[in-house]
């Protein structure tokens, strides 16, 4: 029987895609006033399960109780009027209108709108749980934290008890992240039932109450936070005991490849992005490269890509043979054209370093189209190059010839990354290479990094994960506010160093 | 309890070719079953009877045939230019407008100087010159659009308007006889930069072209390094700064060639079929061309399918119009409902419907 002590149970819930199990007899409970993470690794159908709350999904199998009736939620009005919220990784809000009246979007109310009561109300439940906003403020001047706040309040201005959120640590400072967590303690504290999706072990640790850990689409089991562990939950999210170490070689023989001098570049809005950074990369190293999210790591890599139109500074080459080369306000084509061999793995994947609708061989194209005899491209080079990738990567994909897009997160970064060192780069840049990935396919990339670093090769990593960069690099640059705080050497340096310098703002001058 | 059947709508995750054609030839069933509906609800006359004088119509005589042939050929060059624009997420709605001014410059050339010159050095004047007009008039918007990011589904229908305008000044000095309002057919005596006959067929050469030009577009779409770039800045245009393509080029010169094909759409029309030029020398086939070019997802082969389809349905159903006496509506009615179920079963390719049985009460709950 159901239990009317949980706010939700969910009982033998599949739901398929195609062919594609998302998740498989799932059933799992969320207690009154509790924080639930959910775990599991990309792809394990954490969002898929929540989607079935909201309504956004309807499962093919099984039964949802809440607050001990069974229930059936088609569509996210059905949710909200079983006061079910759900906070989605990527913001569903309107750039062009203010906070309070993305928050009464949608909701019925008198002829004459007042939006003076609205913005009373809102003011009252921000008070109340710890909010910082200001209902009428724009979308569009916001930050993301503060975007985020509108998604919760919309839901709680909508009587949300049950709240979802999906992944919402992932666009967070450290310092926002905390502020997060104290208002979900502050719902907790007034009853509301909170499910948490992340698979950050630390921040499960941290907040929540249980944990239930899906892998694969299968729910494996529910544990008391307090008797978890970030190796008792990984081994529950795997399968299987990872060790959680990197390997990181020493330098050998390290020569000045890349030599970036009072570097100033504007971003597209005008602003500051970078303000006079300068350092340098060495060969068979690598260099991390953190601070908070925007604070000009893109900028960085694309203005040494050629990607990003500079306003002050110089970038310098050194190939192997120490002759060196100006890069300073080369296009990507131009530096292509000088035959220097520089590969980049952006952040937006499919944005920019794929194309989405090709298969492996057309990607494999985006850096080889050019070798084609005369004004026809070669086709065989591109397809050999993407059987060789599936087989030494284990890139899982029905065949080459699939777009890109229907892969996995994981995969698609496999055939990014598998195509930027197969030019046997001198130079490989790399931003949040292992960002959505799962641990497996994340130790995949970590090892090939380290490859490209033994054969000689200077890496540029750029990471979130200040513990990964500080087990995988030789010398973390932390910037901060476009400006370069300090450059450490990582097998020295704490995390609490790096978090400092990452928050040192404009005034700290740089450190050698 | 009281149970209650609820649709959803849920979007397919991925179709094999073979259901998705399948679910197309159904919605072409249901729709000729339709127009049977309304057939007889217009003439009461057996619509078996009236599906065969479709056919008559459409190929019933070797002039027939021949005519539906030559309408093909129209809407598939059209087509086979609009592709690489659309391939590169240009919305070019301007095919109309880029006939027209192909057309134009070939009827000036043959009236100019089609009196003065053998016919095969007038025959590639026309082609280059109508290749060019046409070029211009895809360029202009392609220009605003690299360099000012303006909205290019706007200009290039604009662009429709002021060509027709200046097809209405050409016949203030082309008109023939006076007083006509028209041009007249051109050249009629001496069929002076008339395209040939061949084998004595008088469409054959326009056939001949279509062949040759699709050839060639699909070959540059699909082997050249052109046809890459081109696929790749319809993607995202910052992986085509990425992978160091020089997306302004890549976009003017793509609508150069996709504009000089529509150009070269107009020469095949005036030289090659009517011999006259006039505002409705396009005839609507700029834009019935963009629904042949989408439906057949910029197959070839399906796109040789789909517009025969349209030209047979048209064909014939101008056809029977004459038959029952009924107007030239009565076959733009069935056009629509055809299009309309064509078109509206790329819902069902995408989206699927499914059925399921809930508790009244808990609804409400």
């Amino acid at each position: 029987m159901p239990d009317s002590n949980n706010a939700i149970e969910l009982k033998g819930v599949t739901k398929r895609f195609g062919s594609v199990v998302a998740n498989d007899d799932v059933s799992l409970s969320l207690k009154k006033g509790e924080i639930l993470s959910i775990l599991g690794e990309n792809g394990s159908g954490k969002t898929t399960l929540m989607n079935m709350l909201s309504g956004i999904y309807f499962p093919d199998e099984g039964e949802i109780f809440v607050n001990g009736q069974e229930v059936t939620i088609r569509s996210p009005k059905d949710a909200y009027n079983l006061h079910i919220g759900m906070i989605h990784q990527h913001f569903k809000l309107i750039n062009v209108l203010t906070a309070a009246q993305n928050i009464i979007l949608g909701l019925p109310g008198p002829q004459r709108l007042d939006m003076k009561s609205v913005d009373e109300k809102i003011d009252e439940l921000t008070k109340k749980y710890g909010f910082e906003l200001d209902p009428e403020e724009k979308i569009y001047n916001m930050s993301v934290s503060q975007k985020q706040t509108v998604e919760i309040v919309k839901v709680l201005y909508r009587g949300a008890d049950i709240l979802i959120l999906d992944e919402p640590t992932a666009v967070l400072t450290p310092q926002e992240t905390e502020r997060l967590f104290e208002v979900l303690r502050n719902m907790k504290n007034s009853g509301k039932s909170i499910i948490i999706i992340t698979h950050k072990l630390n921040e499960v640790l941290e907040i929540s109450d249980r944990v239930a850990v899906l892998r694969k689409g299968c729910y494996v089991g529910t544990v008391e936070t307090k008797r978890a562990s970030v190796e008792s939950l990984t081994e529950m999210m795997v399968g299987q005991k990872v060790t959680l170490n990197i390997d990181r070689p020493d330098p050998v023989n390290p020569k000045p490849r890349i030599l970036v001098k009072n570097l100033t570049v504007r971003n597209r809005e005008g602003l500051l992005a970078l303000d006079n950074v300068s350092f340098d990369a060495k060969s068979g190293e690598i260099l991390g490269i953190a601070g908070i999210s925007g604070s000009g790591q893109k900028e960085l890599l694309e203005a040494i890509a050629g990607l990003q139109p500079i306003e002050d500074g110089q970038i310098l080459y050194t190939d192997p043979k120490d002759n060196i080369e100006d890069l300073t306000k080369k296009s990507a084509q131009e530096i292509y054209q000088m035959q220097i061999r520089l590969s980049f793995v952006p952040e937006d994947r499919l944005g920019m370093g794929l194309v989405g609708s090709m298969g492996m061989p057309g990607n494999m194209m985006v850096r080889s189209y050019r070798n084609g005899k005369g004004p026809m491209t070669d086709r065989k080079t591109p397809a050999d190059l993407s059987k060789r990738i599936v087989e030494r990567l284990d890139v899982v994909t029905p065949s080459i010839d699939t777009p890109v897009r229907n892969l996995s997160g994981g995969n698609v970064q496999k055939v990014l990354v598998g195509r930027e060192i197969a030019s046997s780069p001198v130079v490989l840049m790399v931003a949040y290479p292992v960002r959505g990935l799962d641990i497996n396919s994340s130790y995949q990339i970590y090892e090939l990094l380290n490859e490209q670093k033994k054969k000689g090769t200077a890496v540029l990593c750029v990471g979130e994960d200040l513990d990964v960069l500080l087990a995988l690099c030789d010398r973390i640059l932390v910037l901060a506010d476009g400006k370069v705080t300090g450059i450490v050497d990582a097998r020295t340096a704490t995390k609490e160093q790096i978090g400092q310098l990452m928050t040192a703002g404009a005034s700290k001058k740089q450190e050698a | 309890m009281k149970k209650k059947k609820v649709i959803h709508m849920v979007r397919r995750t991925g179709i094999s070719t073979a259901k998705a054609w399948s679910i197309r030839i159904i919605a072409v069933l249901l729709a000729l079953l339709v127009c049977a509906f309304v057939i007889v609800g217009i003439t009461g006359a057996n619509p078996i009877a009236v599906y065969g004088g479709i056919i008559d119509g459409a190929v019933g005589t070797s002039s027939r045939t021949w005519i539906t042939i030559r309408e093909c050929v129209f809407l598939l060059i059209v087509a086979a230019g609009l592709t690489p624009a659309f391939k590169m997420r240009f919305w070019n709605l301007g095919a109309e407008g880029q006939i027209l001014m192909g057309g134009l410059a070939t009827a000036a050339v043959m009236i100019y100087l089609g009196p003065m010159l053998q016919d095969w050095l007038l025959w590639i004047i026309i082609i280059v010159v109508s290749m060019l007009s046409g070029l211009v008039w895809g360029l202009l918007p392609a220009i605003f659009k690299a360099y000012f990011n303006t909205n290019e589904s706007l200009f290039t229908l604009m662009m429709n308007y002021v060509a027709m305008q200046i097809i209405d000044v050409a016949i203030v000095f082309w008109e023939n006889p006076k007083g006509s309002n028209s041009v007249g057919v051109i050249n009629q005596v001496g069929k002076e930069g008339w395209f040939p006959s061949m084998f004595g067929q008088q469409y054959l050469f326009n056939v001949i072209l279509t062949a040759i030009t699709m050839i060639l577009v699909f070959s540059y779409m699909r082997y050249s390094k052109h046809g890459y770039e081109l696929r790749v800045v319809g993607e995202s245009y910052n992986t085509a700064r990425y992978a160091g393509i020089n997306v302004k080029k890549v976009i003017i010169r793509t609508m150069c060639l996709s504009s000089a094909i529509a150009g070269l759409a107009g020469a095949m029309i005036v030289a090659g079929s009517s011999h006259t030029i006039s505002v409705s020398t396009g005839g609507g086939r700029g834009f019935t061309a963009i629904i042949v070019a989408w439906m057949s997802q910029f197959n070839p082969y399906a796109m040789i399918i789909v517009s025969l389809f349209l030209v047979f349905m048209q064909r014939g159903s101008i056809q029977i119009a004459t038959d029952y006496g009924l107007n030239n509506n009565a076959s733009d009615i069935i056009t629509g409902i055809i299009l309309f179920f064509l078109i509206g079963c790329e819902f069902f390719v995408n989206y699927r419907l499914e059925v399921t049985t809930i508790d009244e009460e808990e609804a409400k709950a």
